[in-house]
């Protein structure tokens, strides 16, 4: 087990590459510390499994080094790399037991048989598959397959890291849940590096220490869950991660202020006067908006009722800003003010927050 | 709970069907059980024989003679085809450009006519004018397929497997093209070689298609008639006279309609056991 360096990746499956839509996957650089539970989040095609397949050695990079702890593995194949992987649609060996299933890994490296034997039974018993180990593998649901696609994974002993590309995306609502617990529970038992492929935000955020963003080919932000909440480094967390997303509200940027709806607005970070960028805007979440006596005018328009607390949803102008009240909390009628909390408003330059 | 209610007018929709079944299969299958258990001598006058034309063909030495030819033939193709199509299919490449210019190649011995086949090689393996027998000729094989059995026997399996085999290729291919990637990326993340790879997920994956590759190839290899007619005509002797034409020697050489109407009901009988005991084997562990 070792650190996982992703040094200067960048892929593209077009032959020549020209302009920047060609590339998969942009320039990136990621390190990945032994045992730790990465997410992979972001919205389908923003080459997820293409960071995954390199990591693994499906894939070959257009450009830049895979480095296993101080080894250079990018030409390495993946039989190789020690990688376990689970996909997205559950893989068994229709003809085999589920026996003979979670032994296939072990039995290609000519494991004695003993070994192999005790190793299955171990991880068997921790996916609770000792019922129907002797089973026909084809004969099972969904879960209990992916189930076996998992304990392919585990009962390896050398693996560097366990990767699952959205492997909850064909369980039932409710088995997943329990899957999740399941997954989060033998990762603290067997404390392998573990990189999870979903564009669920709650899958994400609950699974994992570290979420990587990514969008368009590139890392936005890796960070942990709360600090991709309270601090989103790119619009494109603010927006996709919360429910709902962050407000993101063009404002002007004036002698060294911030000014929106006519007032100015206080943020955590502060513009350098010469930005050059085009475009600004302030960055704020839902959670930390009030009604106030007085800030940014604006007109209440609907009302949607959310469990413990309500999402007011607001107008200013062209933009629609959205709140959330407590359950019992006061919502004007018509017209009202909003304050924004200082310490949790962000001003972003072209997407990017400024620091 | 069973909500459906039966219609007996639903039977008059299948009329149709049961028409045209009686008019082109029933029909002539009586005709030849009529004839199987009589004796006829024109003029429509026939005369009851009860089960001796079967108890004849079914002692004959010819009919064992033909028979056994048919099965070793049958044999022999099947062990060649099969083996031999999926080998081709696995090298058959997965995606781009090659793969229309493979399967045309792979489809147009399927896209000639039976006769025309048997025609081609009958020329391409002549010992003195043709390119297979003259080549085989000069670099020092005595082969000579119009005399020697041995010789004709090669010819016609040469022939069936540059005919069929690709249609075994066709659907092995099929078979191999419905497995997801995911299968071969687990393979490959689970260590798994080349052997294991074809032992547990590609050979799996095609059972389906290559039972029905198999269950083609018997039928059409075990009723063989055209090639090997147009090829040999049966010969040198007897050597190549498989079932069918054998059969037709019977009937329309000889006029021995009683016999042959018995031969032909073994005939196809033996045809309808041979694939329903493979096809029942090939399905035991399906539909789980």
């Amino acid at each position: 087990m070792s650190k996982i360096s992703l040094k200067n990746i960048r892929h593209s499956y077009m032959d020549n590459p020209v302009d920047d839509i060609d590339w998969a996957l942009k320039q990136m650089s990621v390190d990945w510390s032994d045992g730790g539970a990465y997410a992979l989040l972001g919205p389908s095609g923003c080459g997820k499994t293409t960071l995954l397949n390199i990591i693994s050695g499906l894939l070959k990079p257009s450009e830049g080094e895979v480095w296993f702890g101080d080894q250079e593995v990018s030409n390495f194949p993946t039989d190789q790399r020690n990688i376990a992987q689970v996909f997205q649609f559950p893989v068994v060996y229709d003809t085999m037991t589920v026996y003979d299933n979670l032994a296939f890994p072990l039995r290609n490296r000519g494991i004695p048989e003993t070994e192999i034997d005790k190793k299955v039974r171990e991880i068997a018993s921790m996916l609770d598959l000792e019922k129907t180990l002797m089973t026909r593998a084809s004969g099972l649901t969904a879960d209990g397959k992916q189930k076996i696609s998992l304990g392919r994974g585990l009962v390896r002993s050398d693996v560097n890291a366990i990767m699952f590309d959205e492997p909850l995306t064909v369980i039932d609502p409710h088995l997943k849940w329990e899957l999740r617990s399941k997954l989060k529970e033998l990762h603290q038992q067997i404390g392998t590096t573990m990189i999870y492929v979903t564009h669920d935000q709650t899958e994400a955020l609950t699974i994992a220490d570290q979420v990587v963003v990514m969008q368009e080919g590139q890392v936005v932000q890796i960070g942990t869950p709360v600090e991709l909440f309270e601090r989103p480094q790119h619009t494109f967390v603010g927006h996709f991660i919360g429910s709902p997303g962050m407000n993101l509200l063009p404002c002007d940027f004036d002698l060294g202020k911030i000014v929106y709806g006519g007032a100015q607005i206080e943020t955590s970070n502060q513009l350098n006067v010469d930005n050059t960028a085009t475009r600004f805007e302030i960055g704020v979440r839902p959670e930390f908006i009030r009604f106030a006596d007085s800030g940014i005018p604006v007109r209440v328009e609907k009302m949607s009722d959310a469990g413990r607390f309500s999402i007011v949803e607001t107008r200013h102008g062209e933009d629609i800003i959205k709140l959330l009240v407590p359950d019992g909390g006061h919502v004007p009628s018509e017209s009202a003010f909003l304050q924004f909390d200082p310490k949790h408003t962000h001003i972003y330059a072209d997407d990017w927050m400024v620091d | 709970m069973d909500n459906r209610r039966s219609n007996k007018k639903a039977w008059f929709f299948v009329l149709p069907v049961v028409a045209l079944v009686a008019f082109n299969a029933i029909i002539p299958l009586m005709t030849v059980v009529n004839y199987s258990v009589q004796e006829t001598f024109g003029n429509n006058v026939f005369f009851w024989e009860g089960v001796k034309w079967f108890e004849q063909v079914l002692n004959s030495d010819r009919f064992h003679d033909s028979l056994g030819r048919q099965l070793i033939f049958t044999g022999i193709i099947l062990s060649i085809e099969v083996p031999l199509g999926v080998a081709i299919a696995l090298t058959m490449p997965r995606k781009g450009v090659w793969v229309s210019v493979c399967l045309v190649f792979m489809a147009m011995p399927l896209l000639i006519p039976w006769n025309v086949v048997g025609a081609m090689w009958n020329i391409f393996a002549l010992p003195d004018i043709g390119l297979l027998g003259y080549a085989l000729n000069s670099i020092g094989f005595d082969y000579d397929y119009t005399q020697q059995p041995l010789s004709a026997w090669f010819t016609t399996i040469l022939m069936d497997v540059w005919h069929w085999t690709s249609l075994v290729v066709l659907l092995a291919y099929a078979g191999l093209r419905s497995i997801p990637d995911a299968y071969y990326q687990a393979a490959k993340i689970d260590g798994a070689g080349a052997w294991a790879v074809f032992r547990h997920i590609q050979l799996p994956k095609m059972k389906r298609v290559l039972t029905i590759a198999i269950l083609l190839r018997f039928m059409d290899s075990f009723m063989i008639y055209t090639e090997p007619f147009v090829l040999t005509g049966g010969g040198p002797g007897n050597s190549t006279t498989f079932l069918s034409i054998d059969l037709v020697k019977v009937a329309l050489g000889q006029f021995d309609l009683g016999p042959a109407a018995a031969m032909s009901l073994i005939y196809f009988l033996i045809v309808l056991l041979v694939s329903w005991v493979f096809y029942t084997l090939m399905m035991k562990n399906e539909g789980q």
